[in-house]
């Protein structure tokens, strides 16, 4: 999920600091190997975000299970549904590992789950690359509201949210720092109301 | 000639040539009086009064080359619609060009244009001959049976095409001594415009468009100069377009040759980059050069060494023209417009003063072709062949309303000052509120 | 070019030929603008160049080694190929490009077609618009049919090729191969050899060789350089091994046997011999240099089989590098426009 900008008065929240995120990745890659056991598994991280957390969550994986963990990255960019709705998109990378995804246990990596439609994408993305066995999904922040019947198998944060709030994710490699915000709508009575209100 | 039934006017107040204005009363198709001795002339009392405050008068204009399409061609032009557009454009006369089909090559031909012309009423039209059968170039036609039909043909010209073969060029000029008739040249090598499309230079490489080289046209008028010279004969440069053409002809009349040239109304205002969209409309032959061409045409045009302005007006049906570049028919309408035109390029810089507009439009093309009732002084006793014009209004060019069968103006959406108010021929109003033609 | 006559018609005083004109690209900060269509290669600036070959990267990347070559981005539009002229090479490549975006692909091809019945451009695009093509990829013997063709269709026009004037996706799968073997452009001396008179691929890779900041310099007998080459922003010679010696890539242009009866050569012998690759000039090259051709070749006539097949030559991956470039392009105009500043994907 990208981060929009917010023009309306509105009030920021972090949810997650750094030490959060870092314990949050850990305690995903040690959910991963519970459940998959001694089976390897492929990261897919979904761009722009999500391709920075799979790696981190990749280092993790290596780590703890003292064997190296395929990563990779897989732009849905082109099998987005609302493509008509939006100018063209920036196409981002798409670099399988060399071995592939047929008969691999995938996981999709991403930063917020929201309607569902990018992990939709992903899917008719990633059937085009190969037949994995099993796919899965981790996310970061899971914020309610799908539009589709997908579900994560990892969930960093259930942060629940109403129509107005946005999520913002923030990334050292990107953002520079990493934090995780719930910005929320201040619902506003007027000019009066929102200058006594002030800035916020 | 028809007896002219009009009734008498007198036109109060208009500027002849610009200078003082006076009252000019028109009657049995002549002025009749001028200045004070208009208004006290008895016919002044019957006369339809014409308020001419602020307009010029000049004498009617005389266009040496215009394309009125019939016979053959009814689809995008006819002698009756031609005629129209020329009366709006303030023409009492105007000269056919023979590219009909059947071809203006006999006196069969040129006699029905003639008559066509008379019967429509709204133009002096006279024929121009071809000079060879079909103008295929290959033979003379029968140049002295045309000087001797009713049209009186005393202008030949191939244009369309060039006469190339220099031995027949030379046997053209030599033969129309006999009759004092004049070639008109349409100055192309074949062999250096084959698929041409629009003028040799840097838009034509960067539009993937065939070359037209300007030296196509100015090689053949050094050669016909030379040859006029050599059989004393006369020739006119038809649509003069270069920089270079200007030299030689300039050159030519220095040593005495007795040559003549036009230019037309778009060759002095638009250029070579109007190609770029690729509208066929900008396709005309000779085709539109650069801008350092349009300087040195109208310099020549106010000098002297251009003689005249000749619209070489060209309808073409819309079919000819709204399609690829090189499928298009090269042409552009003129006669509307041409006063306009020369007002903008020519008249407002003041390289021309309303004298020097009838001396080009007016009085020397009609020199050129022969006549003797057109571009005559505005003074009593001379046919009533007038032009009123408002040089202060202006107007917007659509091809949808021009008086012309066909659309294809380049002037599309410009609005060009000037604006013919009325036309007269023979004291006749034939164009301008209460005309025959909706003005 | 097209670029440069705006620049001309908007501001300078009207002269003759005195220094050339600024090249085609605007700035180098100049944002991404991706035209409604793609009618040249100067209808696009630097950062969109860039844009559309970086596109083209990650389609490939998309599609690298997947059995299912094929993408739903386009699934529902239609693209309707309207060859005017013969061309099975370009139209196979277009064709695939949609197909593999999953678009409807319809084909006019000259014979057979109410084209070659002399249906006129007009009436052809109102049969078009009737049909709700939502792109038009137009290859036309006339240079400037598919500018007038956008004027009468509400999709959007490519140009396939038209007349002598410009063939845009040509340059871009040309530029596309060239980044891939020599990195950016900037500063690359790239030779372009034969008849640029009537070369349209020859006007587009001028226009966007010098957008994207290599220094082009175009290699012909006086008789195939058009009028007018001088305002051009490249350098000109006829001595092609003076020209080749260490040019990072040559880039033989097709050259017609045909053109001798406008007495553009004497004979197709000495074309060969003064403006032929073979091996002794294909050895002039710097040691990574590339030979590209857009095809179809005259082998024996501008080039010989052996530097065609030979290492260095590029030809074969040129036209592969065609539908991944044409799939880009099919892919930006049909999705809008977008304004974005700098110029990275």
């Amino acid at each position: 999920m990208t981060v929009s900008p917010v023009t309306a008065p509105e009030i920021r929240t972090e949810i997650l600091g750094p030490p959060d995120i870092a314990r949050t990745i850990d305690r995903i890659a040690h959910q991963i190997l519970e459940r998959n056991g001694d089976r390897p598994v492929v990261l897919l991280g979904i761009p722009t975000r999500g391709v920075h957390l799979a790696r981190r969550l990749g280092e993790r994986l290596t780590a703890f299970a003292d064997r190296p963990t395929a990563v990779g990255s897989l732009d849905i960019t082109l099998y987005r549904d609302d493509l008509r709705r939006h100018p063209p998109r920036a196409l981002e990378e798409t670099r399988l590992p060399p071995g592939g995804v047929d008969d691999a246990v995938v996981i999709l990596v991403d930063d917020v789950l929201y309607s569902g439609r990018t992990i939709r994408a992903a899917l008719d993305a990633l059937r085009d690359h190969g037949r994995p066995a099993i796919v899965q999904l981790a996310v970061l922040v899971d914020r309610g509201h799908r539009q589709l019947p997908i579900r994560a198998d990892y969930v960093g944060k259930n942060i629940p949210t109403a129509f107005g709030d946005d999520v913002a994710v923030h990334l050292v490699e990107i953002d520079g720092m990493d934090s995780v915000e719930l910005a929320r709508a201040v619902p506003t009575r007027g000019a009066a109301a929102q200058s006594r209100q002030g800035a916020v | 000639m028809r007896a002219n039934s009009a009734a008498a006017v007198l036109i109060r107040g208009a500027a002849p040539y610009g200078e003082q204005p006076l009252d000019l009363l028109l009657a049995g198709g002549l002025i009749v009086a001028t200045g004070a001795a208009a208004s006290v002339d008895e016919r002044a009392a019957a006369a339809e009064i014409i308020d001419a405050d602020g307009l010029v008068v000049l004498p009617g204009l005389v266009d040496l080359h215009t394309h009125l399409r019939e016979p053959g061609r009814e689809d995008a032009e006819t002698v009756e619609s031609g005629s129209a557009a020329a009366a709006l454009g303030g023409y009492t006369a105007v000269f056919a060009m023979p590219n009909t089909d059947p071809t203006a090559d006999t006196a069969g031909v040129v006699e029905q244009v003639y008559r066509l012309g008379r019967d429509v009423g709204l133009v002096d039209v006279f024929p121009i001959g071809a000079v060879t059968v079909g103008r295929k170039g290959e033979r003379l036609a029968e140049l002295a049976a045309m000087a001797n039909s009713a049209a009186h043909v005393r202008v030949f010209s191939d244009d369309g095409d060039c006469v190339s073969d220099a031995l027949l060029m030379r046997r053209a000029l030599e033969y129309v001594k006999a009759f004092d008739g004049v070639i008109a040249q349409h100055a192309q090598e074949p062999r250096l415009t084959q698929g041409a499309q629009m003028h040799e230079g840097e838009v034509s490489a960067r539009l993937g468009l065939a070359g037209w080289p300007a030296v196509a046209e100015e090689a053949i008028i050094a050669r016909d100069c030379l040859l006029t010279d050599h059989v004393g004969s006369r020739l006119h440069v038809c649509h003069l377009s270069t920089a270079g053409s200007v030299e030689v002809v300039a050159a030519a009349k220095k040593r005495g040759t007795a040559v003549t040239a036009e230019v037309t109304p778009h060759h002095l205002l638009l250029t070579d980059e109007r190609a770029t969209g690729y509208d066929p409309v900008f396709k005309v032959n000779p085709p539109l050069r650069t801008a350092a061409d349009t300087a040195a045409l109208r310099k020549a045009l106010a000098d002297g060494v251009i003689d005249i302005v000749a619209t070489d007006h060209a309808p073409h049906a819309s079919q000819d023209k709204e399609t690829e570049w090189d499928n298009a028919s090269p042409g552009m309408l003129g006669l509307q417009t041409a006063l306009s035109v020369v007002i903008d390029t020519m008249l407002r810089p003041g390289l021309l003063d309303w004298r020097g507009v009838a001396r080009v439009m007016s009085e020397t093309p009609s020199r050129i072709g022969g006549l003797t009732e057109h571009g005559r002084p505005i003074a009593a006793g001379e046919p009533a062949n007038l032009v009123l014009i408002d040089p202060a209004a202006s107007w917007t060019v659509s091809g949808a309303a021009l008086a012309s069968l066909s659309a294809n103006t380049p002037y599309e959406g410009m609005e060009l000052p000037g604006r013919v108010v009325a036309t007269y021929l023979r004291g006749r109003r034939t164009a301008g509120a209460g005309a025959g033609v909706a003005g | 070019m097209t670029t440069t006559v705006r620049q001309i018609e908007q501001g300078r005083a009207a002269s003759g030929p005195t220094a050339p004109p600024t090249p085609a690209q605007t700035p180098d900060t100049a944002p991404i603008r991706l035209p409604r269509h793609l009618l040249s290669a100067g209808d696009l600036n630097r950062a969109t160049a860039e844009h559309v070959l970086s596109t083209a990267e990650r389609i490939e990347q998309a599609i690298a080694g997947r059995e299912v070559r094929k993408l739903p981005t386009l699934r529902g539009r239609t693209v309707v190929n309207l060859f005017f002229e013969d061309s099975t090479r370009t139209r196979i490549s277009f064709e695939l490009a949609a197909k593999r975006l999953s678009a409807d692909v319809i084909t006019f091809s000259a014979k057979g077609s109410s084209v070659s019945k002399g249906e006129s451009l007009k009436d052809t695009a109102w049969t078009l618009q009737a049909m709700g093509a939502d792109a038009v990829v137009c290859r036309h013997s006339s240079s400037g049919a598919p500018q007038q063709l956008s004027a009468w269709v509400d999709g959007h026009v490519i140009n396939a090729g038209d007349g002598t004037h410009e063939h845009p996706t040509q340059a871009l799968l040309d530029a596309y191969t060239l980044r891939r073997h020599l990195g950016p452009l900037v500063g690359r001396r790239i030779v372009v050899v034969g008849d640029v008179l009537h070369s349209r691929v020859a006007r587009s890779n001028v226009l966007l060789l010098s957008t994207l900041g290599a220094q082009l310099t175009l290699v012909a007998p006086p008789t195939l350089l058009p009028v007018g080459v001088q305002a051009w922003p490249v350098e000109v010679s006829y001595d092609l091994d003076a020209a080749l010696v260490g040019a990072d890539a040559v880039m033989m242009l097709r050259v017609q046997r045909e053109r001798m009866s406008g007495a553009f050569f004497p004979t197709a012998r000495e074309y060969s011999r003064s403006y032929g690759l073979d091996g002794r000039r294909r050895a002039l090259i710097a040691p990574h240099g590339i030979v590209l051709h857009p095809g179809p070749m005259n082998r024996g006539m501008e080039i010989t089989p052996q530097v065609a097949d030979g290492a260095g030559s590029v030809i074969v991956e040129q036209v592969a590098n065609g539908v991944t470039v044409r799939m880009a392009v099919l892919y930006l105009l049909l999705s809008g426009e977008i304004e974005m500043a700098g110029g990275t994907a």
